[in-house]
């Protein structure tokens, strides 16, 4: 049996601070982690696409109407111009600036209410129900896919601004900030391909 | 200079770590741990349940098929039997264990105090607990799940498969995928930001490694079977068109989706094992692990791999000749890192001064099955001889040598080699050899004969067959070894639960291990460790002649873990450990009423994410104080 | 006595051994007793498949038996462990073990490939087209008069003549099943909404079966089908039976049982050609007496099968979709007799 070692001092870690930023912090790697689960979904949402359109000799298949390029256009011209405050946040996040930091994200909130106002038109306008062919059901769940995601990050911003506000904003709370920036910069991005997919590959095939 | 407290000071400081790290008592404390420990443990007690489950609807259908034209199990009886013990091992025991034991192992082995999210990991067991009531209540109630553990539509779709079902079948599936991947997002984010000072990533040990691998693939495999599921209940309730030829669907959507989650799900459950076995073997050989640097790249390129090769599970659909020749290649090129880890483990053993206990039993148990499961499979990886091969008792015989050789065994060598470990007690050896050689023989004898019954022509789920052709005798020797090894598993279960109480009292390293869960009591405290451990080498507890190097500074009156750097391990902060919480069951219910709910109507998804809301909500609350700038302040007096 | 008599008592026990365990099979529903090219090729591949495996697994035993009597006789207990060594010899080997198995590999893969090149080859361009759909749970089968261009339709048996090749078109007509012959060729999928094709060339003589290998739901494990390999002359003159129409009721009670058949409720699902009974949901039944079994291979060809699958379906295959209809004692006997006549 091996004896028990006897431990021997070589170091203190109470000179360690209790936060940390970016990278450093556990957990900016968790929503790493998030960003992977659903950028595979995502993935395969758009192989699943891809597939059904290999396979039918029209798309969409002959009856479908084109989706609508006005909402859709708005939605995309506007998520990208969001991208600017989102850096800003970020930016004011890293530096540390509690007033601007919760402007910022309480105008990321307002952004993204409108975006999903615009975007609950751009369903209206799809030109083709989820229940009409499989083209139409791929193409809504491209959309229903990437809605949650602006819904959901909508909530997630609401709620820090609120908490932004009521609560005094220490270091961990910078990190939020920046984590959900970073999420949101996600979800941009996430849009991109799906937007040229659903709204461009119809048209130029 | 700070120094190590005095032996006075240092039991004050074990009472006041106990304490910082203490549950609340009773009920209360049980709905609110966040101690890995404790859900890992409730984990294990579910898994082992589940597992006798499915050993009784297993010993069902044996019973069924073991003469010709038997009326013990009609069709509908005999499909459900299939389809729920094909997805309770799959989706709620195979799986789930293994994040159990990493739940419970990791931080152990990391010299921390708790995972990275410890509320995170209660959620996941509350979330896989709503997926084992969302098929076995079913099942108590009479709509057992009817079509398999991969439920092909068209059989599975509106046309074919009225009521709920089906349904019931693939949102079980949600609730433990999405139970899964939190966990996983949990392990890798441990191990990556985790680990203790000095442990590099050249010095960690290969079961980390293994968590490490499994998880990232169940964070790139289980999103597949997410969506596919959710197409498959979509095309059901809300009439769409996926998987309908008539709509333009195509019914081969769904396999390429589903075997894409399922080729990598086997390895996932494979992984771990390679971890298991490898820290047995080490240990039980007394010498750190030969070709430590090719078993980390074997699991590396196997995690890879894996993902290359779903379509030979789809080898009899008729897809262009030249696809399947690549699919047979990749499937058999993957057989190079599993062999290489065979040999690395059997050079460790060769070259070793060995002690002889049960773990090492079991570990010699699985080379011998797994690697007829993994030949098995070579002859499955040929797409032409596949098409005699697949869905047959053959495939039957070699998913279950792989699935239990390669991870049952090894799973079982892990729980008796920590068992000491966990509860501070020895099993009885003389029982645990009883239980093997019954398990193992009993095994044997009732699956090697499955393979020639399908190369005689008997394919997979019959609930019946005609003396005519001649099956009964092979069947009926398969029943008798699959009723033996049901036998053994009873005795592993009460040798494990006599033990508790009556075992030899076991010290911190009863196996003399070198990994740093060794180093903490028999069972751990609640804290683990009293204070932080430093690592200089990969066998940190045979490296250590002057003493384990330690640092002291990680909290004591309030939960903390160290966080160090992703690749070599260099301190950065001291993060602030999650409190007892009720949100993660709160929250768990609410998406438990969300995914029960969405089976019936698709407005369950939206109505059911404003209780999620509000459990996420009270998750995150803020513990800081209220603001004393901006529009809110408080104006205090 | 005593040793010796021990030993030839054991000797004797093993063969009986075997042949009860493996000599039950029956070898017509069988992938290692090949009848056909495309069986034959896939059941060497297997023995060189297995040969090889053999080897590596008796490799893996030899090391591992080999280390455990190495170290059986080491002391464990309280040496130091071993940290990092060395390890040069062992390093080699594993070389020599990858090598091993990368030879391994690339033997197999490169047998499977030339396996399925062969099989790809064989594909002759005159063939005998066979149209095959699957149902729950039942096989429709349809030949192609060549010179008519006609379909000959017929159910749940198979015929094929030896030494020529079939190209069977696989449909299906509702779930995923699957068409499997394993003495004469690997399997194939029937999936709705994609047209498979399979080629068997038989060249033994003989009765075989085939079984749904793809679960499809409540009966799968009753969806079998005859096969029967015949000379080519004796399969034209099959052919030619089974295009004609169906024989005329000989006597009263036929007449009876025909009349049943043909013109009530039976009419509705099954075709009775030359009749008005034109139903396409079952099996075709012109001539039903000709063939081996009933029920998609679940019952042997009698009259009193016949009437007990008529009297209660539900009883032999639970889950059918073919009804119960209530015929009284000598109705039965008549329809029994007449589908028994239908040759």
């Amino acid at each position: 049996m091996t004896p028990e070692p006897s431990p021997r001092l070589v170091g203190d870690l109470a000179y360690l601070s209790e936060h940390a930023d970016g990278a450093r912090h556990v957990v900016w790697w968790g929503n790493l982690g998030f960003m992977l689960i659903e950028g595979t979904g995502f993935l395969l949402a758009i192989g699943a696409y891809l597939y059904l359109q290999s396979q039918s000799p029209a798309w969409p298949p002959g009856g479908d109407a084109l989706p609508g390029l006005t909402w859709s256009g708005f939605f995309t011209g506007g998520l990208l111009l969001s991208v600017i405050p989102n850096i800003w946040v970020l930016r004011q996040a890293r530096q540390k600036r509690e007033g601007r930091v919760r402007i910022g994200v309480l105008a990321m909130t307002l952004i993204g209410l409108t975006l999903a106002v615009v975007r609950w038109f751009e369903l209206q306008h799809l030109g083709v129900r989820w229940d009409h062919d499989a083209y139409g059901s791929v193409v809504w769940l491209l959309m229903v896919l990437h809605t949650s995601h602006i819904v959901t990050d909508l909530g997630d911003t609401a709620v820090q601004a609120a908490w932004l506000y009521t609560h005094e904003v220490g270091a961990d709370q910078f990190s939020d900030v920046e984590d959900n920036a970073n999420y949101w910069s996600f979800v941009v991005l996430a849009w991109l391909p799906i937007y040229g997919l659903i709204y461009w590959l119809p048209r130029l095939a | 200079m700070i120094a190590l407290p005095t032996p006075e000071e240092a039991v004050q400081r074990r009472a006041r770590l106990e304490q910082t790290w203490a549950d609340p008592k009773g009920v209360w404390g049980f709905l609110t741990t966040v101690d890995h420990k404790r859900i890992a443990a409730r984990y294990i007690v579910t898994v082992i349940a589940l597992m006798f489950l499915a050993g009784m609807l297993a010993l069902h259908m044996r019973l069924q098929l073991a003469f010709p034209d038997l009326k013990i199990l009609g069709p509908q009886m005999y499909n459900e039997s299939f389809s729920l013990h094909g997805s309770t091992m799959l989706f709620l025991v195979s799986v789930p264990v293994m994040e159990a034991m990493a739940i419970w192992l990791v931080p152990l082995m990391l010299g921390q105090r708790g995972m990275a999210y410890p509320r995170l990991a209660a959620f996941s067991y509350w979330l896989y607990l709503g997926g084992v009531m969302m098929l076995w209540i079913p099942h108590v109630l009479g709509i057992t799940p009817d079509l398999g553990w991969f439920e092909y539509p068209p059989l599975s779709g509106p046309g074919y498969s009225p009521g709920h079902r089906a349904d019931i079948w693939a949102q079980m599936i949600t609730f433990t995928e999405v139970a899964a991947l939190a966990a996983s997002v949990n392990i890798v984010a441990t191990i990556i930001k985790l680990r203790p000072p000095g442990m590099t990533l050249a010095r960690m040990p290969l079961f980390l490694w293994a968590m490490l691998v499994a998880s990232l693939m169940t964070i790139f495999a289980l999103p597949a079977v997410m969506l596919v599921t959710s197409m498959l209940i979509s095309d059901r309730l809300v009439s769409t068109h996926f998987f309908a030829p008539a709509g333009g669907g195509d019914v081969l959507l769904f396999q390429h989706l589903f075997w894409f989650f399922g080729h990598p799900e086997v390895y996932i459950i494979f992984v771990p094992a390679v971890g298991f076995v490898t820290a047995i073997v080490e240990t039980f050989s007394r010498r750190t692990i030969f070709g430590h640097t090719a078993l980390v790249l074997s699991v590396l390129s196997i995690g890879v791999l894996a993902f290359g090769l779903w379509v030979h599970h789809m080898f009899a659909v008729g897809l262009p000749r030249l696809g399947n020749a690549f699919y047979t290649a990749a499937s058999m090129a993957i057989a190079l890192p599993a062999g290489l880890q065979i040999f690395c483990w059997i050079a460790t053993l060769w070259s070793g001064r060995p002690r002889f206990a049960t773990p090492l039993l079991w570990v010699v148990g699985f080379i011998l099955t797994f690697v007829i499961g993994g030949l098995s499979g070579i002859m499955t990886a040929s797409a032409p001889l596949d098409l005699q091969l697949t869905d047959t008792y053959f495939i039957v015989a070699h998913f279950h040598y792989v699935l239990v050789g390669g991870a049952m065994f090894p799973l079982i060598g892990a729980l008796c080699y920590w068992y000491p470990k966990a509860t501070g007690r020895m099993m009885s050896e003389r029982w645990g050899v009883l239980a093997f050689a019954l398990i193992f023989g009993g095994f044997n004898l009732g699956f090697f004969p499955m393979h020639i019954l399908g190369l005689e022509g008997m394919p997979r789920r019959i609930y019946t067959y005609s003396a005519g052709m001649g099956w009964g005798p092979l069947n009926l020797v398969a029943t008798t070894g699959s009723a033996t090894s049901i036998v053994g598993g009873l005795v592993l279960v009460a040798n494990a639960w006599i033990s508790r109480k009556h075992g030899t009292p076991a010290g911190a390293n009863p196996w003399g291990g070198s990994t740093l869960e060794w180093w903490a009591s028999s069972p751990p405290p609640t804290y683990n460790f009293e204070y932080t451990p430093v690592v200089e080498s990969i066998a940190p507890l045979w490296t250590d002649k002057d003493g384990l190097p330690v640092m002291t500074g990680a909290g004591v009156e309030r939960r903390e873990v160290v966080v160090t750097s992703a690749i070599d391990a260099v301190p950065l902060y001291r993060q602030k450990g999650a409190s007892p919480s009720i949100w993660p069951l709160v929250a768990g219910i609410a998406v438990t009423a969300m995914f029960v709910g969405s089976i019936f109507t698709p407005w369950a998804v939206v109505w059911g994410a404003l209780p999620i809301g509000a459990a996420l909500t009270g998750w995150f609350w803020p513990q800081r104080p209220r603001a004393r700038t901006g529009p809110f302040a408080r104006r205090a007096a | 006595m005593g040793r010796p008599a021990a030993m030839t008592r054991t000797r004797s026990i093993l063969p009986i051994l075997l042949t009860w365990l493996l000599g039950g099979c029956t070898d017509l529903q069988s992938a290692i007793s090949p009848a056909g090219e495309q069986a034959g090729r896939l059941f060497s591949l297997l023995q060189l498949i297995t040969w090889v495996c053999g080897i590596m697994y008796a490799l893996v035993l030899l090391f591992l038996g080999w280390s455990m009597v190495r170290v059986w006789r080491r002391t464990g207990g309280d040496d130091a462990p071993i940290v990092d060594p060395a390890d040069r010899g062992l390093s080699r080997s594993m070389l020599v073990w990858a090598g091993l198995i990368v030879g391994g590999l690339t033997l197999l893969i490169t047998a499977s490939f030339l396996a399925d090149r062969h099989l790809a080859s064989l594909r002759s361009e005159e063939v005998l087209r066979v149209r095959v759909t699957g149902h729950q749970w039942w096989w429709r089968i349809a030949y192609r008069d060549s010179t008519t261009g006609r379909w000959i339709e017929t159910a749940n048996e198979l015929h094929l003549p030896a030494g020529r090749t079939a190209r069977v078109e696989l449909g299906s007509s509702d779930v995923i099943h699957s068409f499997w012959v394993p003495n004469v060729a690997g399997k194939l999928d029937v999936i709705p909404g994609r047209a498979n094709s399979l080629d068997l060339t038989p060249h033994r003589i003989g009765w075989f079966r085939g079984q749904c290998a793809e679960f499809c739901g409540a009966q799968h494990a009753h969806m079998a089908f005859d096969v029967k390999v015949e000379s080519p002359a004796d399969f034209a003159l099959w052919l030619a039976a089974q295009a004609s129409p169906a024989a005329l009721p000989a006597d009263p009670v036929l007449a009876r049982g025909a009349a049943i058949v043909t013109e009530g409720a039976c009419a509705m699902c099954h075709a009775v050609r030359g009749t008005p009974a034109a139903g396409r949901p079952g099996p075709d039944l012109t001539h039903v007496g000709s063939r081996r079994s009933i029920a998609a291979g679940t019952l042997t060809m009698s009259r009193g099968a016949l009437q007990g699958w008529i009297a209660n379906p539900k009883a032999l295959k639970p889950g059918t979709t073919m009804p119960t209809v209530p015929l009284d004692g000598a109705d039965a006997d008549a329809v029994a007799a007449y589908l028994e006549s239908l040759k």
